[in-house]
């Protein structure tokens, strides 16, 4: 390709969990960009989205950000990528993104498009024929190997797609791509590596551009960064009047939620930024140069699952006396104990109850150096998951009230021994953990994904 | 280093611009201290006070439960990353992003060279 260099507009670093601003998309949009490109995805949020198959964010911001970023592509006419669509990257979040973009386009009066999306479920059986045919589906950060229990207790499984996807229907026309869930990197090293840059610089460009504002300074979310590859380097442009790109702040982004700052792994192999040299090239740009692809010696694909555990329940109550605050733990155990005599332990009864004891070490637990010196007075936050609604409450309330009647020898106040600011229990959503953190070998990069192509036409779309 | 360097010790909070923790995917958390003075930087290096040792003591874990431990000079950054006791957002995880376990870092005394020994 001729080429020799391009630009990318990324306006928000995870579409849909804050709306993305608009004046610095708007200045970055004036400068004619070659792609505009979101991820919209993050296992942050914990596994009860993909497992419930939900969204964290509201529709009305995801559609905010779809309507901004399609009305602007379609008028520059240059492609727009969107990548772990509405938090999971699962199918329905894609088929809710790929619904958002048809009725944009029709309220808009668009004019034609090529709308393309791919899907990222992975069924558990597929999984469990590549593990009977005796593949290891290999544990990330110190896990072991998928094992058949932790595959039945999964709801859900999506792959983590690489470029692949995303080049692939880049060949077949689309001017409007919707991913299922992907390496946040991957949505814009693919345009990048597919018109003929060194990987090594596509990757970095991705892995810079991922965040957006975040690789800028002063801090700040959700503002319209820029970055340009050449087949030198990569330049980083804040287009917020607030904020500029320097050295640090862009040297600063590549350790953000990384366990490492030298080393990403993606579908395919391993973006090395340990000789990575960043200079101020103007006023709101740094440029970058030095990064490098070390090729990956067989294709290994990132799935993600969740499963469900139960039905959850939340209780709350307070703690002033500095007795009952010195024994907490053994009022803890006398509601604890009053729960397994109706269900028996957690183990026999299928049950968890777990406290958060705010005020002592509610938000670290175990790593919470100063637990030994409590607060004067505490909060305790109860959760009891059960397979069922009712024994979750039943659950949750007993560890919850029975706190009120737990027997410490010398205590003044024999009225009830904690403080409630509300008598009953509340349902919360149900507990799911991550089963899946895990990797799998394929053949072909694509296998795992399901690619659709279609034609938005002004007022419908239709199925080729 | 300055030649104003105090002989006081001084907190972690004071010298470094940002202490903060944060997911590293879901079975881990990682800790950033970010220096914007570069003799700040230096010095907390040198000082001994931030290692895999020193942080597993100060959380309670044992050394293996520090998965990375790195100097990253282009950011002016100590960056350390552990094993979470379970996955974000689990039953009983009480900090679904790992944002706030960042704060014992915050006290960290850093002792004046004159009164600490060279590593």
């Amino acid at each position: 390709m001729a080429v020799d260099r391009l630009r990318f507009l990324c306006p928000n670093g995870h579409l849909g969990f804050a709306p993305l601003k608009v004046e610095s998309f708007d200045l970055g949009v004036a400068t004619r960009p070659d792609f505009i490109l979101a991820d919209s995805g993050s296992d942050d949020i914990g596994p009860v989205p993909l497992g419930s198959d939900t969204s964290t964010a509201p529709k009305e911001w995801q559609r905010h950000d779809l309507e901004k970023m399609l009305v602007a592509a379609r008028r520059l006419g240059v492609p727009m990528i969107i990548g772990s669509a509405g938090d999971t990257g699962a199918n329905s979040r894609v088929d809710l993104y790929v619904q958002m973009i048809r009725d944009i386009a029709r309220q808009h009066g668009l004019a034609p498009f090529r709308l393309a999306y791919f899907y990222s479920e992975v069924s558990k059986d597929l999984v469990r024929s590549k593990m009977a045919g005796g593949e290891t589906v290999a544990g990330l950060d110190g896990r072991g190997a998928l094992t058949e229990d932790d595959l039945d207790a999964t709801d859900r499984i999506v792959a983590v797609a690489g470029v692949h996807p995303y080049m692939e229907l880049l060949e077949r026309g689309a001017e409007v791509i919707i991913g299922g869930r992907s390496s946040d990197a991957a949505i814009f090293a693919a345009p990048a590596i597919r018109a003929g840059f060194p990987e090594p610089l596509s990757y970095y460009l991705g892995k810079v551009l991922e965040c957006a504002s975040f690789n800028a300074e002063p801090y700040a979310g959700k503002e319209t960064v820029i970055g340009e590859i050449t087949r030198d380097d990569v330049k980083v442009t804040a287009m917020s009047p607030y904020q500029r790109c320097t050295p640090a702040s862009v040297a600063g982004h590549a350790m953000y939620e990384r366990s490492n700052p030298y080393y990403e792994h993606f579908a395919g192999g391993m973006l090395d930024m340990s000789d990575c040299s960043y200079e101020q090239y103007d006023e709101k740009t740094t440029r970058v140069t030095g990064p490098r692809f070390v090729p990956a010696e067989e294709l290994r694909v990132k799935l993600e699952g969740a499963g469900k555990v139960g039905e959850r329940f939340m209780g709350f109550a307070g703690v002033r006396d500095p007795y009952t605050i010195g024994r907490i733990d053994e009022v803890i155990g006398w509601a604890r104990r009053q729960v397994e005599e109706r269900f028996g332990t957690p183990d026999e009864g299928g049950y968890q109850l777990h406290y958060h004891v705010y005020g002592r070490d509610g938000v670290m637990g175990e790593l919470e150096p100063l637990r030994h010196r409590p607060a004067h007075e505490l909060g305790i936050l109860v959760f009891g998951i059960a397979p069922t609604a009712e024994m979750a409450e039943e659950v949750t309330l007993t560890g919850t009230r029975q706190m009120f009647y737990a027997r410490l020898p010398d205590v003044k106040g024999t009225a009830g021994g904690v403080a409630f600011p509300l008598d009953e229990v509340v349902r919360v959503s149900p507990a799911y953990r991550w089963t899946l953190n895990h990797t799998i070998r394929v053949d072909d990069p694509l296998e795992l994904f399901e690619l659709h192509t279609t034609e938005v036409a002004s007022g419908a779309a239709v199925a080729r | 280093m300055s030649a104003d360097m105090p002989a006081r010790p001084r907190r972690l909070a004071e010298l470094a611009k940002t202490i903060r923790s944060k997911n590293a995917g879901v079975d881990r958390v990682t800790f950033d201290v970010i220096f914007d003075d570069a003799a700040n930087y230096e010095d907390v290096k040198r000082s001994g006070v931030l290692t895999r040792e020193t942080v597993a003591a100060l959380y309670g874990v044992p050394d293996s439960r520090i998965t990375d431990f790195v100097t990253f000079d282009p950011a002016r950054a100590i960056k350390f990353t552990m094993l979470r006791s379970r996955p974000s957002g689990s039953p009983g995880d009480p900090d679904i992003f790992g944002c706030q376990q960042y704060a014992p870092l915050l006290d960290i005394e850093v002792l004046p060279p004159s009164r600490r020994q060279e590593r």
